[in-house]
């Protein structure tokens, strides 16, 4: 587009400026049945294409899994959706009524976008129900954070979320004392106090006995419904254990998609991880 | 203000001794003699009162530093913006008694041969207006700096870097006569604060208890922001600036709030500083400074708030007595102190106190 086209779309005279028309996060649109649409998306760093055409939908309450092998892009998928990164081509929508491009980390956060990272990244300075208390949805600019008060409803919340991932006896433990486990369990304790509509779950078992790998299991696929989660994942026990649908990520896009039988015997995706 | 206090066992101590020096301090001086043991000479009470505006200074970086991990090595340009603007109202009390006896012009501007006053001299005769610029330039300052650096997400230690700039920059733009702020000479040789002549001892004992009334405020205003939630989320932002993202706050905007909030602590304090010590000069902007007061914090402790004021006391009462004694001695103490400090007691003075406490 020329400068010129440029200039004429910013001052169209059938529509407002969007700094006048500001986007209203507070409602996404799911009448028809997907919560995440991403279309056509590439980006690509130094010439190499991290996500090429990548095309996938989620639909309301969904657990999808995405496996892939290293440098597949999954984790510059997650980028795009939380605004981290910005795609070069494509549009990826939350709802019907959210463009998620023309968004910053925190208004996508807002918006009911929760993130769990591939490190666990948790407050390790605070306990954790500051930890949880952070991250309750709420008002978070400035003024109201530092008015902030805790109702006794929203302790409530605190405390069933601590239950929730198990870590009620650990309340006033400081986060930076827990064990690696415990501190992704933690993280996704975090993400449920955002009361997102959808998680993103960057390697949710990394690092974790099969105890702590079943128990997460469990946990993921209760969310699930309530909220839709897209979990990323290596671990192809856990995926079996958890998915019943699961996305196949090669060189930036999807290579195959369908139940993880389906997957398994689907012949490029044996041929992508076995070798040719 | 119980909430405040309630889990800060050396806040506690800290102000009940700070209440106490402003009462007693005052009272030693006043109404004992010379010749008595117990009395406090002027001098003394003059350069505690200084103490008292260093150690708000040195809150005011252990708020960004400590609790926020931005390791501002300018803050001592907010402190010379706040007395710059001290000065000047000061400045336009001395009227005719100037060197040059000039009514309208102080003795620089006589000097340098301005017919006027420069037009951003206007209403620095009236201390209300001169009080609100001892707020408003250094917080302004911070916010269209804070603004511009923490949106574009410099953090660590290129903000440092450009925090020193910015101080710099000042220093070379004070040091210029054109500049009409009196150039490397600053302003001095003031008279009085609204009408009370600045070499009384009444009038030094006032400003010694106004400074510990600042500093005490400054330190509940301080443990307001700690305690709060926003308080807690400027040490998430210190530690995980990515997931407070994520969670939703505007980063940019926590740090810009509390960076602005500091700059005007650090700008009382030094306007309390300038009618105490008499004079303010671009000195105040060398970065040598600025790097100083940081080492204040590092010796007393980070993270306590109490500990900066600690160690703006022990620095500067060490440095006021080995100038004296030793004075070509003093920045090596200095230096070793500060190695000795990171080496031995990463937490500083107060983070040894607390150990002690822990193991009886």
């Amino acid at each position: 587009m020329s400068a010129l086209d440029q200039v004429r779309q910013k001052f169209r005279r059938d529509q407002v400026f969007d700094v006048v028309n500001k986007q209203d996060y507070s409602h996404v649109d799911t009448s028809h049945g997907q919560i995440l649409y991403v279309e056509d998306v590439s980006v690509s760093f130094d010439g190499f294409k991290a996500i090429n055409e990548l095309n996938f939908y989620i639909e309301v309450g969904e657990l999808r899994c995405m496996i892939g092998p290293n440098g597949a892009g999954k984790t510059t998928m997650m980028d795009i959706i939380t605004g981290k990164t910005q795609p070069d081509k494509g549009t990826v929508w939350f709802g019907q009524n959210i463009n998620l491009l023309k968004m910053t980390e925190p208004e996508i956060a807002q918006a009911g976008v929760g993130r769990k990272f591939q490190k666990p990244t948790v407050f390790e300075y605070h306990n954790i129900f500051e930890n949880l208390e952070m991250a309750m949805a709420g008002d978070k600019s400035v003024w109201s954070t530092f008015r902030a008060k805790l109702s006794s409803e929203q302790h409530d919340r605190i405390t069933t979320v601590m239950d929730t991932i198990g870590l009620s006896e650990h309340a006033k433990q400081r986060a930076g004392a827990l064990s690696h486990g415990q501190k992704q369990w933690l993280e996704i304790g975090m993400l449920l106090m955002q009361s997102p509509k959808l998680l993103l779950v960057d390697e949710p078992v990394a690092g974790m006995t099969h105890q702590e790998m079943d128990k997460t299991g469990e946990l993921l696929t209760s969310l699930a419904g309530e909220h839709s989660v897209v979990v990323v994942e290596h671990d192809m026990d856990f995926v079996r254990s958890i998915a019943n649908k699961v996305s196949v990520l090669h060189q930036g896009s999807i290579l195959a998609e369908g139940t993880m039988d389906e997957v398994q015997n689907n012949q490029r995706v044996i041929e992508v991880y076995l070798g040719e | 203000m119980y909430n405040l206090l309630k889990d800060d066992r050396g806040g506690q101590i800290f102000l009940v001794l700070l209440t106490f020096a402003a009462i007693l301090v005052p009272i030693l001086n006043l109404s004992t003699g010379v010749d008595n043991p117990f009395h406090v000479s002027t001098l003394t009470v003059t350069l505690v009162g200084k103490y008292l505006a260093f150690a708000l200074l040195a809150l005011s970086v252990d708020l960004v530093w400590g609790y926020m991990g931005i390791l501002s090595l300018g803050h001592g340009a907010f402190f010379a913006l706040g007395g710059y603007a001290m000065g000047m109202y000061l400045m336009l009390q001395i009227g005719d008694r100037g060197v040059y006896g000039n009514p309208d012009l102080p003795d620089f501007m006589v000097f340098l041969n301005l017919k006027e006053l420069p037009w951003f001299w206007n209403g620095f005769d009236n201390f209300w207006y001169a009080m609100i610029m001892v707020a408003l330039v250094p917080g302004l300052l911070a916010f269209v700096f804070g603004a511009l650096a923490f949106r574009s997400r410099v953090t660590g230690v290129y903000l440092s870097i450009i925090t020193q700039a910015l101080t710099y920059a000042l220093l070379l733009a004070f040091f210029r006569n054109e500049l009409g702020l009196g150039g490397n000479n600053g302003l001095t040789d003031f008279k009085d604060i609204l009408g009370f002549s600045l070499q009384a001892d009444s009038t030094r004992i006032a400003l010694f208890i106004a400074s510990a009334i600042a500093l005490g405020l400054g330190y509940l205003a301080c443990r307001a922001i700690v305690v709060s939630r926003l308080g807690k989320v400027a040490v998430a932002i210190r530690d995980a600036e990515d997931r407070v993202r994520f969670i939703g706050y505007r980063v940019d905007r926590v740090k810009l709030a509390i960076f602005t909030f500091s700059a005007v602590l650090a700008g009382i304090a030094g306007a309390l500083y300038v009618p105490q010590v008499g004079i303010i000069n671009p000195g105040e902007f060398s970065p040598l400074k600025s790097i100083e007061l940081v080492v204040w914090v590092a010796i007393g402790g980070r993270t306590t708030l109490y500990g900066a004021v600690l160690g703006a006391f022990i620095v500067n009462y060490s440095k006021t007595y080995l100038t004296g004694a030793a004075p070509e001695i003093w920045l090596f103490a200095l230096g070793a102190l500060f190695v000795l400090v990171t080496l031995y007691l990463p937490n500083g003075i107060v983070g040894l106190l607390k150990r002690r406490r822990v193991e009886a």
